[in-house]
């Protein structure tokens, strides 16, 4: 069995800038381990620009970002190991992987950082009524067969899900060659950033259908047609507003789920809502010395957040190996009115940061509100909002001092309020 | 000239099929689709009946107790996930007790074994997210599960190896009667039999109809199911069924062999025998009735829902055996559940009086084992190791959800009868068939398909040749 200081599992933007800053603090013995042949997991595939405005400065594409850190990475000399897939975890953080070379891999780690990423949801989530023929994609799948492998997968394009995805695959599919009918969403707004919506639709007169969906999916063999139908705003399909729209593609674009398999078999706890582990502010799992970071935390909108986020994660990843446990008293983080969910769900009162970065999503659109943090009975924070939607991800700056003199069996309180 | 046709390769055909391969016969099998296990053994719930609900006296209730004895030692021998985890029957009012009753009644007469009838508390305390509000149950501990695919692809493999020649994509169009023979009509040209097995599911009674005048007709019967992650494959052990309707068994939730939660069906008649789409109201009727059974149907671990045609003929019993004026021709219609629980026994059953009747003599040398592609995910850590020292490509991972690796692919496509398709790979490795629904994985088996068979990609197809999915190389269209 090998021994490793910092594991970490996933060699995606997340992992690789964990390891970086793991190194940073000093740690010399960390081990990044990632199933495919190259680093910088998704954004190879997202060859579109606007990556790293906050990181870098500059735009970049996915390919171009993911570049800059894996030369940091190799600068560094951490070492990686490719084509290297884990099965398990376990509770007393021996890392179980296999590779094609090296066969079956044991690590005991003293820290382990997850960086697994997330998967796509699949139409099976959505229950569509109708035949399963060929010719239905999630988005990303067609984004890998497009980018990466060179093929059009369809002529004749319908895209459920206004998500950045969504939009991005529908650019892509016309620049390639196909024809985009139209992208239909549930919701009566867009999940997707704002220019996106002008870039990949506008630009290009591509429809966008808010408040419907694809209630039918035709065709046996290979997809014939879609039943197109206007939702209310409980989602249900307004009988009436059946429209048949031919085609021969559907791409799905319904939303990411964090790829918690090795997670869940772990035994690690995991949020009901992001799928994602629960972490307190140190990104430290209900395992401790386990953390976690990037789109297996929660899903990010931004792969910038998702570095800013793993810098923290690898940096208490590396204390854990120095100092050990760093938790004692933790706080609750309850989501109050409007409030979807918030990562982390808890702040240690002696050990937080004098700053931390409470990320958070919104249950709805939401216009001209007050942002309110409360301590207990203690209003710490008020702060005028003037527009926020579930699609963008926000964040507010947790003082430590808001905690001194708390204790455990107050709460912290995020919520909206119209005052 | 054969000296067997079957027709349909179902999990009917391919028992019979399986049980004449034995025999020294010229047998040929004729399956529209581009790979065995295509219609309706693919679409079921894999349960192998304990017979406690089959008429007393009926084929039904013979075959069903002689295939659910059968079935532990024959899938042991083909390498058929099986597993004996028994079976309840729920009744949740008082008023329907008596019901209740008399399938119990019902089930001593079939000499179902084992059953007993148990009370609420019996019941919660064996399935503890019961619907707490059950009044009572029959426990049949001799019902399994099955896995629907490998039961019929493993006999298709073994007959395939003893002889039998399988003509794919090979749809029958028309059977003659001639004077010593048969002359059957087919989309790849004309065959001709001695004998004549229609194994044609849903199709049967149109070949019956062909060359008799007994006429048969069979409407479809449509179920449909919704499948859930394996994370709640668990939140049962047992079968559960409810009181049956005159329609048929009811809404079932089971686990099935691979771990996952399966709920399921609706039972109604449709006209359209291609028609095997999902509804919106089908699936809200299955999603009612689970809630009725357990306590919460885990909505948001839906991965997939799909639905199949029962082949529901007025007789209501399995119509098995030759046909009353067509000497030599062998039906094997309406095989509605419990078609496939009896399947083993009916392979036994039809395949005893063809051998009869042509007077075969078993073969010198024939196989009855099998061996399915190796399943890398339930292999200890050291057997791991082992298998992917001795063969690198066990070390990639293809499928990420249900870890299968490269080499079970390549062993799915080239082992006897082997995988063609999409869906051809994902029956006999379970690769696709994850929480991400192939997502991943589908890209890359494409590629290794099309790799393996000398294929052009784009005529990789996920199950009949119309269902490819690339159109083209990028900006090839433009
Ligand atoms: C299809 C798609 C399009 C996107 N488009 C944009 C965009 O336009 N702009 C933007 O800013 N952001 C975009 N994002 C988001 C951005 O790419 C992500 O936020 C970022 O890539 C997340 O980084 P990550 O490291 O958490 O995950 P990933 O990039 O997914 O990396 C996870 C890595 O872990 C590896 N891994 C997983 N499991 C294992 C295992 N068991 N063993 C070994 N290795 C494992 C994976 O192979 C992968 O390399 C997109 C995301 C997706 C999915
Ligand atoms: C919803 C549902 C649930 C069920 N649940 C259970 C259960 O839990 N337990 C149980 O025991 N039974 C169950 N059954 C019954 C069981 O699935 C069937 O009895 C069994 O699968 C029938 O097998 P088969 O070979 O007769 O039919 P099929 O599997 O339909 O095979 C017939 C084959 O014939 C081929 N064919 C048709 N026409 C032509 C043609 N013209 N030329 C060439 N080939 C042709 C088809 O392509 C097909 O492959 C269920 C059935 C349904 C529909």
């Amino acid at each position: 069995m090998r021994n490793v200081d910092v594991c970490i599992i996933g060699g995606g933007p997340a992992g690789l800038a964990a390891a970086l800053s793991a190194r940073k603090e000093g740690i010399e013995n960390i081990l990044i381990l990632e199933r495919e042949t190259f680093l910088g997991g998704i954004l190879n595939q997202c060859i579109h620009n606007g990556f790293g405005l906050h990181t870098f400065k500059e735009e970049l594409t996915g390919p171009e970002y993911a570049a800059r850190y894996v030369q940091m990475v190799e600068e560094a000399s951490i070492p990686v190991l490719l084509d290297t897939m884990v099965i398990d975890i376990s509770k007393d953080k021996v890392v179980t992987a296999i590779s094609p070379q090296a066969g079956l891999i044991q690590i005991q780690a003293i820290s382990i950082v997850l960086a697994m990423g997330c998967r796509e949801r699949p139409r099976g989530a959505l229950n569509i009524p109708g035949f399963r023929p060929s010719g239905i994609y999630s988005a990303g799948t067609a984004q890998r067969y497009v980018n990466i492998e060179g093929f059009l997968p369809g002529k004749e394009v319908v895209i459920l899900g206004s998500g950045d995805i969504g939009l991005i695959m529908a650019r892509r599919m016309t620049l390639e060659g196909a024809h985009v009918l139209m992208v239909c969403e549930i919701l009566p707004f867009s999940g997707g950033l704002k220019r996106n919506i002008v870039q990949c639709l506008d630009d290009f007169n591509i429809p966008l259908r808010l408040s419907h969906t694809i209630t039918k999916i035709h065709g046996k063999y290979r997809v014939e047609g879609v039943t197109v139908q206007q939702v209310s705003l409980d989602k249900t399909p307004i009988a009436g507003t059946e429209e048949f729209v031919a085609c021969d593609t559907i791409l799905l674009s319904v939303g990411l789920i964090p790829e918690n398999e090795l997670s869940r078999k772990a035994g690690l706890k995991i949020h009901t809502t992001t799928q994602g582990p629960l972490v307190n502010d140190r990104f430290e799992t209900s395992i401790p010395g386990v953390f976690a970071c990037g789109n297996v935390l929660h899903v990010h909108d931004l792969v910038d957040w998702v570095s800013q986020e793993a810098e923290f994660a690898g940096q208490f990843a590396a204390q854990f190996v120095k100092l050990g446990s760093q938790i004692s008293r933790l706080l609750p983080i309850v989501c109050g009115y409007g409030i979807r969910y918030t990562v982390p769900t808890t702040l240690c009162i002696d050990s937080m940061k004098t700053l931390t970065t409470v990320r958070f999503r919104v249950t709805d659109v939401f216009k001209d509100y007050y942002l309110d943090v409360f301590v207990g009975q203690v209003r710490v924070s008020h702060q005028k909002k003037r527009i926020v939607a579930p699609g963008e991800m926000e964040s507010i700056l947790f003082k430590k001092h808001w905690l001194d003199s708390k204790t455990e069996d107050e709460e912290i309180t995020i919520l909206l309020q119209k005052e | 000239m054969f000296d067997v046709l079957i027709i349909g390769g179902g999990v009917i055909g391919c028992s019979v099929a399986k049980y004449l391969s034995e025999y020294q016969l010229k047998i040929g099998l004729l399956e529209k689709a581009s790979d065995v296990c295509e219609l309706t053994s693919k679409a079921n719930s894999g349960i192998v009946h304990s017979g406690i609900d089959a008429h007393p006296g009926s084929l039904k209730a013979t075959l069903n107790l002689q295939g659910n004895q059968m079935m532990e030692s024959f899938c042991k021998e083909l390498d058929v996930p099986f597993i004996r985890n028994g079976s309840l029957i729920l009744c949740f009012e008082e008023s329907d007790y008596p019901d209740l009753l008399r399938l119990y009644d019902q089930g001593v007469k079939n000499e179902v074994p084992g059953i007993k009838i148990l009370n609420q508390e019996e019941l919660l305390q064996l399935e503890p997210n019961l619907n707490p509000h059950v009044y009572a149950g029959i426990l049949a501990p001799s019902g399994g599960i099955v896995d629907p695919f490998k039961l019929t692809l493993m006999q298709a493999e073994v007959a395939s190896t003893n002889g039998v020649s399988f003509f794919l994509q090979t749809t029958v169009f028309y059977i003659q009667k001639k004077q010593d023979y048969f002359q059957v009509e087919t989309s790849k040209g004309v065959f001709q039999a001695k004998l004549i097995v229609n194994a044609a599911g849903i199709y049967a009674d149109e070949f019956n109809n062909q060359v008799s005048n007994h006429i048969l007709k069979i409407i479809p019967r449509k179920g449909e199911y919704c499948l859930f992650d394996k994370q709640v494959g668990s939140l049962v052990k047992h079968t559960i069924f409810q009181l049956p309707t005159p329609l048929g068994k009811g809404v079932v939730v089971t686990p099935t062999t691979d771990g996952n939660l399966l709920l399921g069906p609706t039972a109604y008649d449709i006209l359209d025998k291609e028609d095997i789409s999902t509804t919106v109201e089908g699936l809200k009727f299955v999603v009612e009735k689970g809630k009725k059974t357990i306590k919460e149907v885990p909505m948001s671990f839906v991965i997939t829902a799909f639905a199949g045609l029962r082949a529901t003929e007025a007789n209501g019993d399995f119509i098995l055996g030759e046909s009353q004026d067509v000497p030599n021709f062998f039906n094997a219609a309406g095989m509605e559940s419990p078609g496939l629980s009896a399947a083993p026994a009916i392979g036994v059953y039809l395949g005893n009086q063809i051998t009869t009747k042509l007077r075969a003599k078993k073969k010198d040398h024939f196989v009855t084992r099998n061996k399915s592609v190796v399943d890398f995910d339930k292999l200890s850590l050291t057997e791991k190791a082992r298998y992917i020292e001795n063969d690198h490509d066990f070390g990639q991972i293809v499928c990420r959800c249900e870890l299968v690796t490269l080499a079970q692919i390549k062993e799915a496509i080239h082992r006897p009868l082997g995988a063609t398709t999409i869906d051809g790979i994902k029956r006999r490795t379970r690769a696709g068939s994850g929480r991400c629904q192939g997502g991943f994985c589908s890209p890359r088996i494409l590629d290794i398909l099309s790799k393996e068979l000398h294929k052009d990609p784009k005529e990789i197809a996920k199950s009949s040749e119309q269902s490819t999915y690339l159109v083209g190389l990028d900006k090839e269209l433009l």
